[in-house]
């Protein structure tokens, strides 16, 4: 294997990592930067997702389970994820720390409740054949390099979203409205907007994603109860560095934590990659405590 | 008036009673609970840590696990290494294929270093790591966010450090400390007293320091931190020392806890206890002293019986008691005893920056400003610290 074919693969290796965390971290991102607040049951809104592919894969085998099952799991953790804002985080949004809390005591539950309904072992998903497959290049400089499919087709949902959201940010009335809300809410309000119904919805949104995530994580691995714990919390570094809960500061910090997270790889472990990338996070914060992205704006406290 | 001194002599006498109990408990419980009650008075000194960070400061830290660990594991080195035969390796390094003991073991083999090692290591640890965050403004969810992500990383590399941390397992087995025999139930009842002293002394230094001015102006951090600035204070100093006291005082409670214990692993210091740790405050009431102690006590009572009976209820129903708390008593069960106004973390609260400009007025924050500029000089660099001391007709 050669040089070069050894750094593609890493290069591949965090761009197929950074979509998951794209998608994990684009619903936290979009609330965060609308209500301020952080879900810490966001994680389980992944688990969700690779449930519901299991689900879907049992109830459709075959080629187009996979596909069947990301409008399903969209769906379904966007419901998950309404509720929740409906019953707990709007009563809280004015004291984030405290829907910290509140939404960690609901991911406590959920994952119990997984844990009671799947087992604790986790259950397998299985890629349909026309992802099961590798492109390996095996002549030419960069021989050796193989591209697993999966990753490719994970890379592609996430630019699929990636472009939705942002067309749905720019193009629609709902758009609009978000980033009406987002800039200055009373005044929003004001203007007749239902801003509630705003926050649910783009809670939902978010909720959504993170549900499609979870089929992307379902085809890599086990859905176990805990399998969004290990990606929830690079994905809340994502949203520190990228920014007051912006699109393109959540895509390009997404992209900055996948290639730390690889290229440590390649010299120290995954623990030590951990470490290394907290410590980036907090050297990072020292030249740019607002983010990658910041709105500018003359108020005094946001 | 009067009615202020005899709250108070009511407060002297409960005081004086639970204290009582608490130093007559080894009489009238068994050996096990004596232990039981050893390591969850252990945990309370962590809670009060919380509570000055948290409830009196406003930074939610949802990693003190680490600092509970660094106490934990750095008394248990000199542990694992006071029960060896000279030049002999502990057991899970043989078993590792470790030949000679690793260089940060080595300052360990002398007590000293290991029993001032408890706080200063958390200490120090936190007071560079919060000094960093805190100096570019970043806090709130930010802060409580990297703090996780801290509890994280350090439970991941304490695991993942088989050879040199004893992995998963953590370290246990531990026999002597200072030559005395740690095993005996005679010990046991000892090291209850040495924690419960542990934990008054670090009750009443807490209560004299939130009493002081420092307290106050933490206090004042905590409800508008920008108001403070404007005020010719830097935040910044008061929360890194109340975050390194916090630190320092999870040390010392993951030492006596380790003791009692007779274990530390990184089951204990990762993600999910240090968010647990939170609750233990938020049951007791977050601002509230006494608070902390009694809702580590309550908290960890409950895991214990609910636990051994009913293991996947537990998980129920500390997710259960998150939600409630926080959404319907944010004051815990402190908050049942008095009056005072909720002790909104993040929201604005006027009532402790009245103290600084003694206001009596309503208004809300720009006309505050325009009432200190009267009343203080500037020299050129903003606000005069001394400038802004509280008035004397203050409440």
């Amino acid at each position: 294997m050669s040089e070069a074919a050894f750094l593609l693969g890493q290069v591949f290796n965090g761009l197929s990592v950074a979509s998951l965390f794209v998608l994990a971290a684009l619903g936290l991102a979009l609330s965060f930067g609308l209500m301020r607040v952080i879900n810490m049951a966001h994680g389980e809104m992944l688990m969700l997702g690779g449930y519901l592919a299991y689900l879907t894969l049992r109830a459709i085998p075959g080629p187009v389970g996979i596909i069947a099952a990301m409008p399903i799991a969209f769906v379904g953790a966007g419901i998950v994820g309404a509720l929740l804002e409906w019953t707990v985080i709007r009563r809280l949004s004015a004291r984030p720390l405290d829907t910290l809390l509140a939404t960690w005591g609901i991911s406590l539950i959920l994952q119990q409740a997984a844990r009671n309904l799947f087992g604790a072992v986790g259950v397998q998903v299985v890629a349909p054949a026309w992802l099961n497959h590798t492109i390996s290049v095996t002549a030419g400089p960069l021989a050796g390099l193989n591209l697993p499919a999966v990753r490719i087709f994970i890379m592609l949902i996430a630019c699929v979203v990636l472009g939705g959201i942002a067309l749905i940010l720019t193009k629609t009335r709902l758009g609009l409205y978000v980033r009406a809300v987002h800039q200055d809410r009373p005044i929003a309000a004001a203007m007749g907007i239902d801003t509630p119904r705003i926050d649910c919805l783009v809670f939902a949104l978010g909720a959504g994603i993170a549900g499609i995530a979870g089929v992307a994580l379902a085809l890599l691995g086990p859905v176990t109860p805990t399998v969004g714990q290990s990606y929830i919390v690079p994905a809340f570094l994502v949203v520190i560095l990228g920014g007051l809960g912006s699109l393109t500061g959540a895509a390009v910090a997404s992209l900055v934590v996948g290639m730390i997270t690889a290229v440590a790889q390649i010299f120290v472990n995954v623990s030590v990659a951990q470490v290394l990338l907290l410590l980036f996070v907090i050297l990072f914060i020292q030249v740019r405590p607002q983010g990658i992205i910041a709105i500018r704006s003359r108020a005094l406290e946001d | 008036m009067n009615l202020l001194a005899k709250d108070r002599r009511y407060r002297i006498a409960i005081g004086a009673i639970v204290i009582g109990i608490a130093v007559a408990a080894p009489w009238f419980v068994g050996a096990y609970t004596l232990t039981l009650l050893a390591r969850f008075v252990a945990l309370a000194i962590l809670a009060l840590g919380i509570t000055l960070i948290w409830g009196q400061g406003g930074v939610l830290s949802l990693g003190q696990g680490v600092f509970f660990g660094l106490g934990g594991y750095a008394l248990a080195l000199h542990l694992k290494l006071a029960g060896l035969r000279p030049g002999a390796l502990p057991d899970f390094m043989t078993w590792s294929g470790v030949s000679a003991l690793p260089g940060f073991w080595e300052p360990f083999r002398s007590p000293i270093v290991a029993v001032l090692g408890v706080f200063l290591i958390p200490g120090l640890f936190a007071a560079a790591f919060s000094w960093l965050v805190f100096r570019r403004r970043v806090g709130g969810v930010y802060f409580a966010l990297i703090t996780q992500a801290l509890a994280l990383a350090f439970s991941t590399l304490l695991i993942s450090q088989q050879a040199y941390t004893g992995g998963f397992n953590g370290l246990t087995d531990f026999s002597v400390l200072f030559g005395i025999n740690i095993t005996s139930n005679a010990f046991g009842a000892k090291l209850y007293y040495g924690t419960l002293g542990c934990t008054l002394l670090a009750y009443f230094g807490l209560r004299r320091l939130l009493a002081s001015r420092f307290g106050t102006v933490l206090r004042a951090t905590r409800d508008g931190e920008n108001r403070v600035r404007f005020l010719g204070y830097d935040p910044t100093p008061y929360k890194v020392f109340a975050f390194t006291v916090a630190a320092a005082l999870a040390g010392i409670s993951g030492a006596l806890f380790t003791l009692a214990a007779g274990v530390i692993s990184p089951a204990l210091t990762g993600v999910v206890p240090s968010i647990e740790m939170v609750l233990w405050t938020a049951v007791g009431g977050r601002a509230s002293l006494w608070g902390a102690i009694a809702g580590a006590l309550l908290v960890n009572f409950a895991k214990d019986q609910i636990s051994s009976a009913l293991p996947s209820l537990w998980l129920y129903a500390l997710g259960l008691l998150f939600i409630l708390v926080v959404s319907f008593l944010p004051n815990g069960i402190a908050g049942l005893f008095t009056q005072e106004p909720a002790a909104d973390s993040d929201g604005v609260s006027t009532r402790v920056l009245q103290r600084f400009i003694g206001g009596h007025d309503h208004s809300s924050g720009p006309m505050k400003c325009i009432i200190i500029h009267d009343s203080v000089r500037l020299d050129g660099h903003g606000l005069r610290e001394s400038a802004v001391k509280p008035r004397s007709d203050a409440p």
